[in-house]
């Protein structure tokens, strides 16, 4: 009985594993090709089909090259931090519910790792350790660039945190639950949570893009403007972690827009198809991956959109503008909520 | 025992790594294994079933404080060779200092007496439902008055930042 | 008594003892103002978590209420400590509190 339990956990976590590294090395084949249609070229096509295999080629490529740790560099913490970044991003999907139960025999697996009754508060504390892989590999190279890099991106990060905590917290009081579990089973029953908290998914979707480091607010990287931020000093496959990092969590936080704002893996008038069951289970799942190809999709189209925030327009939007709107977003959820309870009678 | 392992795997590593803050010599090295400190008291945390303190924990030490510490020593780019030390006949004062008082400490609290406890019971007190009813209640004006302190500190920190004050 | 599987209250006693004077030792033993900030944040946490351990041990709430409070007072003097380390480094440019001797006697 116990045993069976454990099994099937291991193998939902290294499904769970498995399914993020692919489909992140695939958003960076994706992104490549989402620019070219963008821009009208063609992308890659040459490695394979399509150029199907053209992320195989660039991770041989990040694998073989030279390994260089710069002379005065830290060596112990010029390798912890990417792992950190690496860690970290991996840790967040313990808590997504991927999609209903599945019914085998007597069994009933849940198809989420673990649905504990802190989830959003697991997630808020994975993100803020994030920052240290940023912080470390920065300050490990010994070089002013880095450095520099290194401040700009945990400013940046430290700042967009508290808009995401506060915007989180106004869907935390109207769901009164913090089990990602939970909030998904609510969004079956009534709407989907975007009907609800617009003003907070806007924030939470600004967040995310600083969160992530992705355009318009991928100041720490510019590639097109600087030599490189915190990674400067990085190669081989200590920078394939950085930039493999940057997917991941682009996955992971278009798999957390859909389950917090957009229902997770429930779609409109699914009980009344006719399908139940491990069959319902399936078909959630699968559409729960619709959506998070969708905001991938959505990731890329902002960044070959919308060009790049300046540094102190990012603090102004992030200080000045997000945080008193998820205050204002806290105050309004809060009055709604009074009224609904008959707080003001 | 599974729980007693984690015990003495999460003590060991906590003070292992608290020690390792006095005496590292470069003060990014302090910091770094003072989040590894805090880290296994979040795990002793969530063994004592407090789990939302737990969680508050990293999120508050290790996702604010340490930030912010490790910002402050990159800025200022202290290390190994900026690091003021004290003399040896003080550090052996201070060790002796420390050692005394660690052993008073526990020598008067191995004898206290426990207060009797009539009913032993896991009821779910470190939970976030139950935590959440005694916070807003019993304690809400102590509550409305951290979110004061919390203003006057931004503001003290602001004010003392800036450079030009006239 | 134990409090969880087979480990006692006085476990926790001695593991928060040692944990505060490592602190204490920290304050006496280090220069470095920021440091010394670093072993106070380690004093303040070992008597967090004998708070909690004696929270279980009498189930009840309280105290871990309490804990809250102090991780809230730790955050505000962290930020105001800080920038006044942040003062004193500008004005010494050191952050070494033995050159802080202009008061003494």
């Amino acid at each position: 009985m116990l045993s069976t339990e454990i099994i099937y956990k291991i193998i939902l976590i290294l499904a769970v594993f498995t399914v993020t590294l692919v489909v992140a090395l695939y958003s960076t084949f994706a992104e490549r090709k989402v620019a070219a249609v963008l821009q009208d070229r063609y992308g890659p096509n040459r490695a394979g089909p399509l150029g199907m295999f053209q992320p195989f080629a660039d991770g041989v490529k990040m694998f073989t090259k030279e390994e260089f740790i710069p002379g005065n560099a830290d060596k112990q913490l010029f390798i912890l931090g990417p792992s950190i970044a690496m860690l970290t991003c991996l840790m967040t999907g313990a808590v997504i519910p991927w999609g209903g139960d599945l019914t085998i025999g007597d069994y009933i697996f849940k198809l989420q790792v673990t649905d504990i009754n802190i989830g959003i508060l697991y997630l808020l504390g994975v993100v803020s350790v994030g920052v240290y892989g940023i912080m470390i590999g920065g300050w490990a190279s010994n070089n002013k660039y880095s450095l520099l890099g290194a401040l700009r991106a945990s400013s940046q990060m430290i700042s967009y945190e508290i808009a995401m905590g506060l915007a989180l917290i106004a869907l935390v009081m109207m769901t009164g639950s913090l089990s990602l579990g939970e909030i998904v089973r609510q969004q079956d029953e009534g709407l989907a949570n975007i009907v609800y908290q617009p003003l907070g998914f806007l924030i939470f979707l600004v967040c995310a893009f600083a969160e992530t480091n992705r355009a318009p607010f991928d100041l720490p990287e510019t590639e097109s403007e600087l030599v490189g931020g915190y990674h400067t000093e990085f190669s081989s496959m200590k920078l394939g972690f950085y930039l493999f990092s940057e997917y991941i969590n682009m996955f992971i936080s278009s798999a957390l827009i859909a389950t917090l704002y957009f229902g997770g893996y429930n779609f409109p008038f699914q009980h009344s198809l006719g399908i139940e069951g491990n069959a319902l289970s399936i078909v959630q799942t699968v559409v729960f991956f619709g959506k998070i190809f969708f905001f991938i999709f959505f990731y890329m189209w902002v960044r070959w959109t919308i060009p790049r925030f300046r540094y102190d327009q990012l603090m102004k939007l992030g200080w000045k503008t997000l945080i008193p709107l998820a205050i204002l977003n806290l105050f309004i959820t809060g009055i709604v909520i009074g009224f609904k309870n008959g707080f003001f009678n | 025992m599974i729980t007693q392992y984690l015990f003495y795997f999460l003590t060991f590593t906590a003070i292992f790594c608290a020690l390792l803050v006095v005496f590292s010599k470069n003060p990014i090295y302090s910091a770094l294994y003072l989040i590894v400190t805090f880290f296994a008291t979040a795990g002793h945390y969530f063994l004592l079933n407090a789990q939302f303190l737990g969680a508050v924990h990293v999120i508050v030490y290790a996702g604010a404080i340490m930030v912010l510490f490790i910002y402050v020593i990159m800025m200022l780019n202290l290390n190994k060779e900026v690091e003021p030390h004290k003399s040896n006949i003080i550090k052996i004062a201070a060790t002796v200092c420390g050692g005394i008082l660690g052993l008073v400490l526990i020598a008067a609290l191995r004898e206290t007496e426990l207060g009797e406890i009539t009913e032993y019971s896991n009821n779910g007190i470190g939970l976030i439902e139950k935590l959440g009813n005694v916070l807003f209640g019993a304690y809400m004006v102590p509550f409305e008055i951290s979110t004061v302190l919390f203003l006057s500190a931004m503001v003290g920190a602001v004010f003392l930042s800036k450079k030009n004050i006239h | 008594m134990e409090i969880i599987k087979g480990v006692p209250l006085t476990s926790y006693i001695l593991l928060c003892s040692m944990l505060f004077s490592i602190g204490v030792l920290g304050v006496l033993y280090r220069r470095n103002a920021l440091v010394i900030f670093m072993c106070i944040e380690l004093m303040l946490n070992s008597v967090n978590l004998l708070l909690v351990a004696f929270s279980r041990y009498y189930s009840d709430s309280n105290a871990q209420v309490f804990v809250f409070f102090i991780m809230a007072v730790a955050a505000a003097e962290v930020s105001v400590g800080l920038a006044i380390l942040m003062m004193i480094y500008r004005n010494t440019k050191t952050t070494d509190i033995d050159a802080l001797n202009k008061l003494k006697f």
